[in-house]
């Protein structure tokens, strides 16, 4: 028997998949606002801004109506639950998004320090996490989201990568230190919107699963 | 210990009881019975007396008790429930209306029955029979004397409490919801007590009924002076007829014989009869409201 | 836009929230204004005064003895039938006191239907007791306008199905669940406006429970629903709106999705996350 509450579950559930989009396509345009030299693309970000924070404000509303009328057990719990956290780390990708297309507008203001090779691999991981994260989230696919997680750490050695070469070439030649520094920031965010995908991949798997498999290196006794 | 004997004590006692009721009513059917039963033949339900009551048959007596009952019953039920209604579901219970019919009940409920006969005759056959006499027959007897109508009225005021009881207490059975139900409806508070709550309190109807029908069968002092009598040579055929009627015939049997070895036989029979057809009329009754428990029963 | 072009966000495409619904007009289909109903000295109702909308469902919470049955039952004067309670306030349907003299109480309830606590179907067939309000109102002229009518209230109540084939058989038979759907067929059935429940699903089981919630969200369609329960979750999953009594008086009204999230009076924050004395 479909229950009243049901749809209301899927209202929720379509409002959190269009902020994944919404977000999703803000990391790539900031992204290849800096790679692409393309200044348009990095004020598209900055304008859809509001949306994304619009949109997180609506699903937390949703969510507290929901617990509070529906008394949600087991897996509808571990639903709602898990869509608060979703919800936070897709506004944070937004805000690092943001964070990108701005850095994207110092650096255009200078000539390209050095060809990117490094960035646009961990662009490429980055945006594939989020991608997939979101993917696992609609097809409740454990595997999927098991796979985010194990790219992490690429991610991670790649920023450090950049973090060498592009301290390197500031130490070689001061007047590259403003892009330079900026494009750190870049690899920086771009390593934080990974881990926030990384976090929404271990809500998707205590979704699906009901493990919490957050800090598997902590003390649970 | 001590319980656990008063226990088995009190059990013995209320054994005893009951073995000495048994007992009782054994003796008093077994003797009627025994004596009774060689008179009882097809004739002697079926013919009239002859001779002075020593021979011949009780049938008009059979008739006239029957033919009395049922009157008794068209009257006395109507009235009964109407009034059981009106206490149930109508009355105020502060209002001086109610205290005081239902005061008016309870002691008629107490009226010796040969009072009931005396107001029969007073009320019933002198001044309703004469003053119907005065203005619809020019003041020929007609109905101001002894007749089967005043008898059955008679009756039906004795028995009148016992359905009032009866009945009363089978509306105030029916849980009070179905009456909410029934208003919510839209119904008027008539409509509910005639759709719901009387259908459900049949049963008790039927039991006032019964009631009713074994005090009327056996009940004989309230009709001496109004309507029995002795011997007729016919069967009572229009309402101002006198009737024959068993509980009389044995009163007079036993009292006014002149010769009461030869009509000892006879009174015998008499009384089984009586017995048999006040058992009969009860039965019928039971199984009546049976059917009905049955109807209600298989619902449930 | 370049590489955008060869990049797809499938998401944006399969997962177009709808435009948040505008809330529908309000009307009040009835209004309680200063509501006081007395059994002897205790005011059992002390001037309460809400609206009721039309086509929502108004819950009626608190805890036992607040008054929320006896208020229920002012809004289709049931509470005449109880001697000695003395009504004051006005309750208005469609602008109309129905206290005032010369209202007729029968037409009232036929327009202000209920459903009771107990299914308290009678001990009659199914049919019967469907048709029961028709005839008593005579609503009805023919036979066949009589049963088309006993077949649409037992749909509205989701109960055709199970009763198509025994509508000849006693309604005692019907499981709970199964005769508090008849009761509500049953006061459907004379065409209400407005739909009373005093604690309609208490004395079920939690299946039945939940398909007679789920009936009050399609009968919300057609009627106007007021539904007194001490069974705050069930008020929270059905209702529009909440009205909060406690001994007697009104403590707070308002839609159900504020009051159980952030409740304006702390009586009513007490009563929800019970911490109730």
């Amino acid at each position: 028997m479909e229950r009243h509450f049901e749809r209301e579950f899927e209202e929720l559930k379509e409002r959190l998949l269009w902020m994944g989009g919404l977000v999703e396509r803000a990391v790539h345009r900031a992204t290849h606002s800096v790679l692409d030299a393309d200044g348009a693309l990095g004020k598209e970000v900055l304008a859809g801004e509001d949306a994304v924070n619009e949109m997180q404000l609506e699903i937390d509303e949703r969510v507290t109506q929901l617990l509070a009328l529906h008394q949600p057990m087991a897996s509808d719990l571990r639903f709602l639950l898990a869509v608060t956290r979703i919800n936070a780390d897709l506004e944070r990708i937004g805000d690092q998004a943001v964070n990108i297309a701005e850095s994207a507008d110092r650096i255009l203001r200078h000539p390209q320090v050095k060809p990117y090779v490094d960035l646009p691999r961990m662009s490429e991981l980055a945006e594939g996490m989020v991608r997939d994260s979101l993917n696992a989230l609609v097809r409740r696919d454990v595997e999927l989201a098991k796979s985010v997680l194990l790219r992490d750490d690429q991610v991670d050695r790649l920023r450090d990568q950049v973090f060498r070469e592009l301290l390197t070439y500031m130490m070689e030649n001061s007047s590259v230190v403003y892009p330079a520094f900026e494009l750190i920031l870049v690899a920086k965010n771009l390593e934080r919107i990974a881990d926030h995908s990384t976090n929404i991949a271990e809500d998707v798997i205590y979704i699906v699963a009901g493990r919490d498999v957050r800090h598997p290196a902590a003390d649970r006794r | 210990m001590k319980l656990r004997a008063l226990d088995t004590g009190f059990v013995l006692l209320a054994g005893l009881a009951i073995l000495l009721i048994v007992a009782m009513l054994a003796v008093i059917l077994g003797n009627i019975t025994i004596h009774g039963w060689e008179q009882v033949s097809w004739e002697f339900i079926s013919a009239a007396p002859e001779t002075g009551m020593t021979e011949g048959g009780i049938f008009p007596a059979i008739f006239g008790t029957v033919l009395l009952v049922l009157l008794m019953t068209i009257f006395v039920v109507p009235l009964g429930v109407a009034v059981a209604i009106y206490f149930s579901e109508y009355a105020d219970r502060n209002s001086w209306l109610y205290r005081w019919s239902r005061q008016a009940v309870n002691n008629l409920a107490g009226v010796p029955s040969i009072v009931f006969g005396l107001f029969g005759l007073g009320f019933f056959v002198q001044f309703v029979g004469g003053g119907i006499d005065n203005t619809l027959f020019g003041g020929q007897l007609t109905f101001g004397q002894p007749a089967l109508i005043w008898a059955a009225l008679t009756m039906a005021v004795l028995t009148l409490p016992v359905v009032i009881v009866s009945v009363e207490e089978a509306l105030q059975a029916v849980p009070r919801h179905y009456r909410d139900a029934s208003l919510a409806l839209g119904a008027t508070r008539t409509q509910t007590i005639f759709r719901v709550v009387l259908p459900q309190a049949m049963a008790g109807v039927l039991t006032g009924g019964i009631l009713a029908v074994s005090r009327g069968a056996g009940e004989v002092a309230p009709i001496l002076f109004v309507g029995a009598a002795y011997f007729l040579p016919h069967l009572p055929t229009r309402l101002n007829d006198q009737f024959m009627e068993l509980g009389y015939h044995i009163y007079v049997l036993s009292t006014q014989s002149p010769d009461v070895e030869a009509t000892k036989p006879l009174l015998y029979g008499t009384v089984l009869v009586l017995l048999v057809l006040t058992f009969l009329l009860n039965l019928t009754a039971i199984a009546i409201r049976a059917r009905l428990r049955l109807a209600a029963g298989r619902t449930r | 836009m370049t590489t955008m072009t060869t990049r797809d966000f499938p998401l944006l495409k399969t997962h177009v929230p709808e435009r948040k619904r505008a809330p529908a007009e309000l009307t009040a289909k009835m209004d309680i204004e200063r509501l006081t109903v007395r059994y002897g000295p205790r005011a059992a109702v002390d001037q309460v005064s809400l609206p009721v909308y039309a086509n929502l469902i108004t819950a009626v919470i608190g805890p036992s003895g607040c008054g929320k049955s006896t208020f229920l039952r002012a809004l289709n004067r049931m509470n005449d039938t109880i001697p000695g309670v003395i009504t004051e306030g006005q309750v208005r349907l469609d602008g109309k006191d129905v206290y005032a003299p010369g209202c007729d109480v029968i037409e009232l309830r036929r327009r202000v239907g209920m459903v009771f606590q107990q299914p308290n179907p009678f001990p009659k067939s199914i049919y019967d007791n469907v048709a029961f309000g028709l005839r008593v109102n005579g609503l009805v002229k023919s036979r066949a306008e009589l049963d088309s009518r006993v077949e649409s209230a037992l749909r509205a109540a989701a109960l055709w199905d199970e009763a198509k084939d025994r509508l000849r058989r006693n309604a005692l038979q019907l499981s709970g669940g199964e005769q508090q759907r008849l009761c509500i067929a049953r006061a459907l059935a004379v065409a209400p406006e407005v739909l009373l429940m005093d604690e309609p699903a208490s004395a079920l089981d939690p299946v039945s429970t939940a398909k007679i919630e789920e009936l009050m969200f399609e009968l919300k369609k057609d009627y106007t629903i007021v539904i007194v329960t001490h069974n705050m979750q069930q008020a929270a999953r059905v209702s529009d709106y909440t009205a909060f009594l406690l001994t007697g008086s009104l403590v707070e009204f308002n839609p159900t999705p504020h009051l159980f999230t952030t409740p304006t009076d702390p009586r009513t924050e007490a009563y929800i996350t019970g911490r109730f004395g």
